[in-house]
């Protein structure tokens, strides 16, 4: 186990350098010079030298890399062009918004999601399974950011009863602690800050866990078609066991097999894909920030944090096979994988 | 004696008839398709939306406003029988623009498409076919790709590249590649393992031919699912990275991109958020049922469930 974890580890070391020698060649080789841009069109021709020269932009283009990775590498991703703040700290700072964001997301996503899977492959070819089926149609079907608009006029527009974006009334902000604001809140008791960061939360892990919830529905009801089809449930049932029970115990268990590597993947994607509920619903977080310095070139910021992304996304995916390989005993890990 | 006869006819013809239908995979699929009520529901969808896209480019009169002009006066209509969907915040009629918006996304969807699969099905096959240092460069390349959610990897492009369709094209079809690489490898090589594959080897067919006779018309069916079920994420991210600014120029009419402006007025005029939305998912749901149509029409096991 020890060894294929280690290599794992080290196939991911070459991914990842690829990943930052991409984004690298993609924001300083192929973008347009960012100095007009950030100090403004009417900037004279000295004052963009002098801005480059600061930042190391006329320094030959491989020693920028090897300046970038260099830094990368001790936990120095550089410093935004406007703010002059390390890239670190400001991914930092905005990274529990995200995944906190993601976790109750998932979370609402595998419950819906396997709760809908089970009962559309018990009762295939009914009403129940139809509705389940189209609703994880729509929910791959549907714009993320279109679904956010919609339950922002819905619920805050109309009804009045949500906020329409934010992450905690500023005067309630907890300080300290993890960062999860839901935790830090119920860790201090108080319930009012608590009540108000849930509900400013609702609506955008809501329609966030849209997709990865019609995702888990459909693993989970084809997953759970195969195992009901097996003899062991056959036999189960023979042996004069309830429906429900081999339903849960025999059909279910090992029919998650397959739907808890797709959670795993879902979460690893939530992390770094957030980008479009974050911007709907004004939620502080990664992805929010990447496009907001996309938008005016802030391209260390962009490098930085499409690298920390790269490395949560290998490292989940990771994860996510090793826990495969633990639940499942007939995996070997040392076969190759595609 | 003569009735005999008669039926063993009729039941030859019949033989002979079901020998015809499933001569090949694609009249197969075809019948099997038909069968297939949403399919063919989304493939009449599909064929309206191909039939206003090219209508609304070639004779743009049609539309019951140009979806370019301003109108300031007139912005902010909510809809009625004048404006059906309404106006948008510059006065321009939202129901000609939501038309005309047909055709770029249909041409980013395809087009997109058409860019990752003709890389992806070639590297995978290069990845599968050949094995060795091939296949390890090519399918890191691929990891390389994969370590981040696409949607990010073509926001990143377009930062670099700049906004226009035609840079959105090249972005999502990028970043799709790696699927269909993967897809067409995995594939490939346990096509390749077959008698068939060996058998033609013996007889000295050469790589060319064996890839191409041989391989890829067994790993067809499962690109040309991916494809169709491509077309409607390449819509999605052609609406994303509209709906974030990233997309069209103006004056142009995109979906997203309308999305993305009207999203300042969400509570002022909320029309406007909801038919360019409309118009993304209906066409995306359309591609999905299509794509889930042919995967249960080519896959036997799954047409019985």
């Amino acid at each position: 186990m020890l060894k294929y974890v280690v290599k794992r580890l080290l196939q991911a070391i070459p991914v990842l350098i690829g990943l930052s020698i991409v984004v690298f060649l993609l924001m300083r080789v192929f973008s347009a010079d960012p100095a007009p841009v950030v100090l403004g069109e009417h900037a004279t021709r000295e004052a963009m030298d002098a801005w480059r020269d600061a930042y190391g932009l006329n320094d030959p283009i491989w020693k920028q890399y090897i300046d970038f990775l260099w830094g990368a590498l001790q936990g120095n991703l550089g410093e935004s062009y406007y703010t002059h703040a390390s890239v670190t700290d400001e991914l930092m700072a905005r990274f529990p918004a995200t995944v906190e964001l993601a976790l109750v997301a998932i979370t609402i996503a595998s419950l819906v999601g396997i709760t809908l899977g089970v009962f559309a492959a018990v009762n295939k070819n009914t009403a129940i399974d139809g509705v389940s089926m189209v609703l994880s149609l729509i929910g791959v079907s549907m714009p993320i950011f279109w679904l956010g608009v919609l339950l922002i006029i819905l619920f805050a527009g109309i009804l009045h009863v949500l906020p329409s974006g934010g992450r905690i009334d500023p005067l309630m902000q907890p300080r300290g602690g993890t960062g999860l604001f839901l935790i830090d809140t119920l860790a201090k008791g108080d319930t009012k800050a608590f009540v108000d960061a849930l509900r400013h939360i609702i609506l955008p892990a809501a329609a966030l866990s849209m997709y990865s919830m019609a995702i888990i529905t459909r693993m989970t009801r084809s997953s759970m078609l195969d195992t009901l089809n097996e003899d062991y449930v056959r036999t189960a049932r023979a042996k004069g066991l309830r429906k429900r029970v081999v339903t849960t115990h025999h059909a279910l268990r090992n029919a998650m097999l397959p739907v808890s590597t797709v959670i795993g993947l879902q979460l690893g994607s939530l992390l770094g894909g957030a980008m479009l509920t974050e911007t709907v619903f004004a939620w502080p977080g990664i992805g929010k920030y990447i496009v907001e310095c996309i938008l005016k070139s802030d391209f260390p910021v962009v490098q930085g944090a499409v690298l920390l992304i790269g490395v949560i996304f290998v490292t989940i995916n990771l994860i996510v096979d090793l826990i495969y390989v633990w639940l499942d005993p007939r995996i070997k890990y040392s076969k190759e994988e595609g | 004696m003569a009735n005999t006869t008669d039926a063993t006819i009729t039941s030859n013809n019949k033989e002979q008839q079901v020998a015809k239908k499933s001569e090949s995979l694609w009249s197969d699929m075809w019948y099997a398709l038909r069968q297939n009520r949403p399919a063919m529901i989304s493939l009449g969808v599909i064929c309206l939306l191909a039939i206003i896209a090219i209508v609304t480019t070639i004779w743009p009169e049609v539309l019951p406003y140009n979806p370019y002009k301003q109108n300031m006066p007139q912005s902010f209509q909510p809809p009625s029988a004048e404006h059906w969907f309404g106006t948008d915040q510059q006065g321009r009629d939202l129901f000609s623009r939501v038309l005309i918006g047909t055709r770029i996304s249909l041409t980013v969807g395809f087009s997109a498409v058409a860019i990752s699969l003709s890389v992806g099905v070639t590297l995978g096959a290069i990845a599968g076919y050949k094995g060795g240092k091939f296949d390890t460069i090519i399918m890191r390349c691929m990891d390389i790709m994969l370590s981040v959610p696409s949607i990010l990897l073509a926001i990143a492009f377009m930062a670099a590249l700049g906004r226009g369709i035609d840079k959105a094209i090249i972005a999502i079809g990028l970043v799709s590649i790696p699927e269909y690489a993967r897809i067409v490898r995995s594939q490939v090589l346990a096509v390749k393992a077959n008698d068939y594959v060996a058998a033609a080897r013996v007889i000295g067919d050469g790589n060319l031919r064996i890839i191409f006779r041989h391989i890829l018309p067994n790993v067809l069916p499962s690109i040309i699912v991916r494809a169709t079920l491509g077309i409607s994420s390449a819509i999605l991210d052609a609406a994303a990275l509209g709906f974030l600014g990233l997309g069209v120029q103006p004056p142009e009419a995109e979906w997203g991109d309308m999305l993305g402006r009207g999203r300042n007025y969400i509570f002022s005029a909320p029309y406007a958020m909801l038919f360019p939305g409309l118009a993304i998912t209906i066409t995306v749901l359309a591609f999905n049922l299509l794509g889930d149509g042919i995967r249960d029409a080519l896959d036997p096991k799954a047409r019985k469930r």
